[in-house]
């Protein structure tokens, strides 16, 4: 079915998931205003909030297997969109699920918490779904503000206040320069619409425009704080572990991914033309955050820290693929983000598990001999130390993630092969801390003294379990989730000038 | 491209829809085996390696057994808790797979197809051009496999309850056992060199877990890990083999390849070298020289294991490779009178050294190497399916004579074990006369023995002949005869095989006699007090005994020669066509290989008459009453003693290859190398700079968001000047 975006029916058809989530998140709110504060209410609206990510997800898996697809307008209709969408709320269920006992062992009881999950999703989807600046620039705020308020939830925390108010000031901050971009390549191009973007950059010759080019890195500037890419990356350690747990997970893991997911969209679809003038800013980007990210994280003892450099690491692992250009590479994006978002919820996961009342158990010194006390624990947080490294079979997804974006930078038009090498580098650095978390677990003996681990209850069990079991599977047989991702690509409108500007760039580098 | 072609011609087969498409449940069937066993296993922790560190509870067939009179009732005791139901769930699967495999077995005999039946699970893996499914090959080759490890395999887990059921380690032990049973069906069945070397792997790790299996005694887990390092010297050969013809071919899988092989060109140097490398690595799994040195220690496993890995099975897994990839190696003359004169060679040096060796399943090991020589010098000339008829007919009586050996050693065991004796339970000078004591036993051994030997009508008569036939008719009139090798016309080099395979086969006659007799007649010297506890086995032993002892009578019916008409003529030759027919016209320049009658019968004569006088031989010559308990034996003198010894081969791959390298990985590349240079200047060296450059941006991250603003902008110009600089 193709949907005509001009007539109300049809958009509200093709925003129908978003829409769902919306509506169900207002009610959710209205129900958390309602009822007294207090571990039961938590807990109830968690569930509820829940339910709803899950029907919005099952929503998205109808909607992705329709073929639905839509003319111009300011949304788009296609498999990019739904298998990201898949990504986010899958991750938004996981980070539900975590808060459920996190909050209620922290003493949360703001039952908004779980509500803002989802209204962040929802700001995420839009983001996602957006083809339009405007309407991208309303996804990423509606993310933004609720996440900004996740980040203090923890009222009585001064380390989350400080976090929350940091992440505030910087994100306005960024948002400035976000605006400023928007600004500037409307005045150039006179549109907001990729599309329109897109042929004007062409028909009117605008590859050298100083407004567009300065408009252009304002708005890679404002992608890079989202997806905190070196340098804008200052704000995501003290954030990552001011924040509570959960919702550490949720930013290291969906909040990225939206941000990426966009970035990719606006940057092949909207900005493919001056893809030679962007090419080397991305380029410097992603191999100074890969660089920054992975050597910083050595030196880190407290493993949410450690956790938040390696995601900065990450993300200049995926900005290769985005530097990369292609089809491929898309798909490779889109592979790396699943296996990121389990591995990374996974490690949450345990850490949430592991930690009880006034014992957070963040440090990596906690993790010695964990084997010994909690074996199942220890394999799992093994398995997504190893996925997270890269490492074949026991890393499982994670190992083809590296490689398929590995494979897309070599085989691109434009092969990026200094990139691809220095992928590769900074991931043996990598292994210096993952593989310091893997051996503190199995190979140092417990402490003499060392409290009690409390015990796990079901739930989380069933979260690391089913992480570590989709990570081990698809990494022996890859294959569905590639052929997934492959198809979820095919649809991104991506510029026709992409493919002649790899020639040129090609000559250039 | 071949890969679709491959997809296509089985979306037409015969096959499809029939009994078939179930292939996949008949390796999957030991596989739950394993995980039932497994589970069994480790649910009681304590019973997961043997109970008693100094071994004295385990080891039926294990060698410096020592035997206390406290344990006298120990067999009880220890026994594993699961252990009944160990029994049932290990035979089962075994049993139920067979019967899988002979209804898939009468479906194919009924289509007769021309092409395989490819039966796809899954995609494995793709990565660029290369892809790899998860694929089982339904075709005559590797349905004769398939009954023969399911067969084979199922009365040997029979016989294993009544040999393991009282070690500590049993529920393992069948967990292993299945595990290999399910790798082993997986190398035969893989529908490309990939998934036949994932078993190929899957099988040599249970091999290193069975000969290891009583791993608290330091010498048993050395002889896993020599298995273990002989073999990857074989697979890094047949895994560059895989790369060469996946790089020169584009494919890997067997259909593929077999419509691709000419493309290599007959009798070019890469052909000759992909072969060469893959009979590396068959020369690693089946033992052949010079990496043979591996099968004789691992017969530290116990006995059943022996039978069913070490000689019916894992080991013929190279000659099965050999059949499986006929297309190349019949383009390949100077590879094939290389497998031709290794095998050859090997079945003469393992006889020699088998004349010589006191313990019993020493002397079937070494027997073993030997007859695996045969089956290589049968598909090195191109007769794959002699070949692999011996194999099978090998399967049978080396089968039986291991576990009749198996048997004469729990008897042996149990009778030292109640006397409390510290004496070698293998050691044949310590048996003698058991005959009167092991009636079933002796009788069912002698038929093995007399068809190993070679006489009529027994199995491994018709197989030997076929390969010694083959071996003749090919020195006129075909590739390999014509072919030079280094200089050598091919047809001297396969007068040499067929010399060495009649020398060997003679000695072959003279030490089984000699095992036989020494054994079984002459005076008992097992000590007084024992003698009375020395019985038969239970029939839960025998039993697999007896069956294997009509198949050793009758399995030459199989592949009945023309000049003995007394049934179905050339019956498994024929079934084999389709998978190796053509391969073996090119061999033999697309005529059969053809003799006169009157050669023919000469060959059979010379042949059964060597026989014969092999036992004459070894009944004159040797005399079981001469002979002493092992603790008083003299030591052997003169070229004896290097018999004995084996040649002192193991010795001299010590001095110049385990030395060597040892002390080189010590001295080089362990403390200059790894220690010094990796360790020292890139380990240490790399993560100290690493940790200076991420000490540096720790500082520079100091909680202030004005700090955070400051970067920030710095970026914000960073990136607006990458912009505009360009």
């Amino acid at each position: 079915m193709r949907f005509d975006l001009s007539r109300p029916f049809d958009l509200a058809m093709a925003m129908s998931p978003d829409l769902f989530l919306f509506v169900g998140a207002m009610a959710l709110l209205l129900w958390s205003a309602i009822g007294r504060d207090g571990a039961a209410h938590q807990r109830r609206i968690g569930v509820a909030a829940i339910a709803v990510a899950a029907a919005t997800l099952l929503l998205v898996v109808a909607a992705s297997t329709r073929g639905w697809s839509a003319g111009p307008g300011i949304v788009a209709v296609d498999g990019f969109r739904w298998a990201a969408d898949l990504v986010f709320l899958v991750g938004a269920i996981i980070a539900i699920a975590m808060s459920l006992d996190y909050n209620a062992r922290e003493a949360i009881f703001a039952a908004e918490a779980h509500v803002l999950i989802l209204l962040a999703t929802g700001g995420m989807m839009l983001m996602v779904a957006s083809r339009d600046l405007m309407m991208l620039f309303l996804g990423i705020e509606t993310m933004s503000i609720a996440v900004y308020i996740l980040t203090g939830i923890d009222r009585r925390s001064p380390r989350a206040a400080e976090g929350a108010l940091k992440y505030f000031l910087l994100g306005a901050f960024s948002t400035a320069f976000f605006l400023y971009g928007i600004a500037l390549i409307y005045g150039a191009t006179g549109a907001t619409n990729f599309q329109v973007i897109s042929e004007r950059i062409v028909a009117l010759k605008l590859e050298q425009t100083p407004m567009l080019l300065v408009g252009v890195a304002l708005l890679l500037v404002g992608f890079g704080f989202k997806m905190a890419a070196a340098p804008f990356h200052m704000w995501a350690p003290d954030v990552y572990e001011g924040a509570p747990t959960p919702i550490t997970a949720f930013m290291a893991a969906s909040v990225k991914a939206a941000a990426f997911a966009a970035f990719l969209r606006v940057w092949l679809a909207a900005l493919g033309g001056v893809y030679a003038q962007w090419h080397d800013a991305i380029w410097w980007l992603s191999a100074i955050t890969m660089c920054v990210g992975n050597i910083v994280a050595l030196q880190q003892r407290n493993l949410k820290r450690m956790i938040a450099y390696s995601s900065v690491g990450h993300t200049g692992f995926i900005l290769v693929a985005v530097a990369s250009g292609t089809t491929q590479s898309a798909a490779a994006f889109l592979f790396y983000l699943v296996a990121y978002t389990f591995a990374i919820m996974g490690a949450f996961a345990v850490i949430v598990a592991l930690g009880s009342p006034g014992a957070p158990r963040e440090r990596i010194d906690d993790y010695n001999g964990l084997w010994f006390v909690r074996p199942g624990m220890a394999i799992a947080m093994a398995v997504f130390m190893l996925a997270m490294l890269g490492f074949p079979v026991f890393g499982g997804m994670g190992f083809f993630a590296k490689w398929y974006v590995l494979q897309a930078a070599l085989q691109a038009s434009a092969p990026q092969t200094r990139l691809a090498v220095l992928l590769v580098l900074t991931t043996t650095i990598s292994a210096g801390y993952y593989l310091y978390v893997v051996m503190a677990m199995f190979m140092k003996p417990r402490p003499e003294g060392a409290d009690q681990l409390p015990p796990t209850n079901g739930l989380s069990r069933f979260i690391i379990a089913a992480s570590a079991g989709i990570i081990l599977i698809f990494g022996v047989f890859p294959d569905p989730v590639a052929r997934w991702t492959r198809t979820g690509v095919d649809l991104v409108p991506l510029a026709p000038q992409v493919e002649p500007n790899f020639t040129q760039s090609a000559v250039a580098r | 491209m071949l890969l679709q072609t491959a997809a296509v011609a089985s979306t037409g087969h015969s096959l499809q829809g029939s009994v078939a498409e179930w292939i996949w449940l008949v390796p999957v069937l030991p596989l739950i085996g394993f995980l039932i066993n497994g589970w069994l296993s480790l649910r009681a922790v304590g019973h997961v390696g043997p109970a008693d560190p100094s071994g004295e509870e385990h080891g039926h067939g294990h060698t410096d057994d020592a035997h206390h009179d406290a344990h006298d009732d120990g067999h009880q005791a220890t026994r594993h808790p699961s252990a009944s139901i160990v029994s049932v769930v290990g035979p089962t699967v075994l049993i139920l797979a067979f019967l899988l495999a002979v209804a898939i077995f009468a479906a194919l005999a009924a289509a007769q197809p021309d092409a395989p039946f490819v039966k796809q699970l899954f995609t494995w893996m793709v990565a660029g051009d290369f892809r790899v499914d998860a694929a089982f090959q339904v075709d005559q080759l590797s349905m004769v496999m398939v009954l023969v490890i399911t067969g084979v395999g199922a009365l040997i887990h029979v016989f294993s309850v009544g040999y393991m059921r009282d070690d500590p380690g049993y529920p393992r032990y069948f967990a292993y056992l299945n595990l290999f049973v399910f790798f082993m069906l997986v190398l035969v069945l893989g529908a490309s060199y990939p998934v036949l070397f994932v078993g190929w792997e899957g099988v040599g790790l249970c091999s290193y877990l069975l000969i290891g299996f009583w791993f608290t005694d330091k010498v048993n887990a050395d002889a896993g890990k020599k298995a273990f390092v002989v073999n990857r010297i074989g697979d890094f050969g047949f895994l560059i083999a895989m790369f060469l013809l996946f790089a020169n071919l584009g494919t890997l899988d067997f259909s593929g390849v077999n419509a691709a092989a000419p493309a290599l060109g007959a009798g070019s140097a890469l052909v000759t070298v992909i072969c060469l490398l893959l009979f590396l690595g068959c020369a690693g799994k089946s033992a052949q020289i010079p990496l043979y040195v591996w099968l004789p220690d691992a017969m530290a496993g116990p006995t059943p294991v022996s039978a069913l890995i070490h000689a019916a099975t894992m080991v013929t897994a190279g000659v099965y490779l050999v059949a499986r990839s006929a297309a190349l190696f019949s383009m390949a003359p100077a590879a094939s009178l290389t497998v031709a004169l290794v095998g050859g060679l090997t079945a003469l040096f393992a006889a020699t050294i088998g004349l010589k060796q006191w313990d019993i399943k020493k002397v079937l090991a070494y027997s073993t190497v030997s007859q695996l020589g045969y089956m290589f010098v049968g598909v090195g000339v191109g007769a794959y399916a002699a070949g692999i008829f011996h194999l099978v007919t090998h399967a049978f009586f080396k089968a039986l004579l291991f576990l009749g050996s198996g048997s004469v050693i729990y008897a042996m065991h149990q009778a030292y074990h109640h006397t409390g004796s510290h004496e070698d339970a293998q050691d044949m000078r310590n048996m003698g006369g058991l005959k009167q004591f092991m009636p079933v036993t002796f009788v069912l051994m002698w038929i093995a023995t007399l068809a190993i030997a070679g006489i009529p009508p027994f199995a491994g008569f018709f197989s030997k002949d076929e390969i010694l036939g083959a071996v003749f008719a090919r020195t006129h009139g075909s590739t390999l005869a014509d072919a030079q090798w280094f200089g050598i016309p091919g047809s001297a080099v396969l007068y040499a095989v067929w010399v060495f395979g009649l020398a060997a086969a003679l000695l072959t006659a003279i030490y089984m006699t000699r095992m036989m007799l020494y054994t079984f007649h002459g005076p008992n010297r097992s000590g007084e007090r024992e003698r009375e506890h020395l019985h038969e086995a239970p029939w839960i032993m025998t039993g697999p005994l007896v069956a294997l002892g009509v198949l050793s009578a009758v399995g030459g019916w199989l592949n009945l020669p023309a000049f003995f008409p007394a049934g179905p003529i050339q019956a498994l030759h024929h079934w084999l066509e389709p998978v190796s027919g053509d391969a073996a016209l090119q061999v033999t320049h697309g005529a059969e290989a053809h003799m006169t009658a009157t050669t023919e019968y000469t060959l059979v004569g010379i042949a059964v008459a060597i026989a014969v006088a092999g036992i004459a031989i070894a009944f004159a010559r040797l005399k079981p009453a001469a002979l002493v308990p092992k603790a008083e034996a003299p030591e052997a003198e003169g070229f004896e003693r290097v018999l004995e010894h084996k040649y002192y081969v193991d010795e001299i791959y010590d001095r110049i290859v385990v030395r060597p390298i040892e002390s080189g990985s010590r001295g080089i590349l362990w403390r200059g190398l790894d220690a010094g240079i990796i360790d020292g200047l890139f380990v240490n060296g790399s993560a100290y700079l690493a940790r200076g450059f991420g000490w540096l941006g720790a500082r520079l991250q100091t909680g202030r968001t004005g700090t955070y603003a400051w970067v920030l902008v710095i970026g914000v110009i960073a990136v607006l000047s990458a912009f505009s600089l360009r």
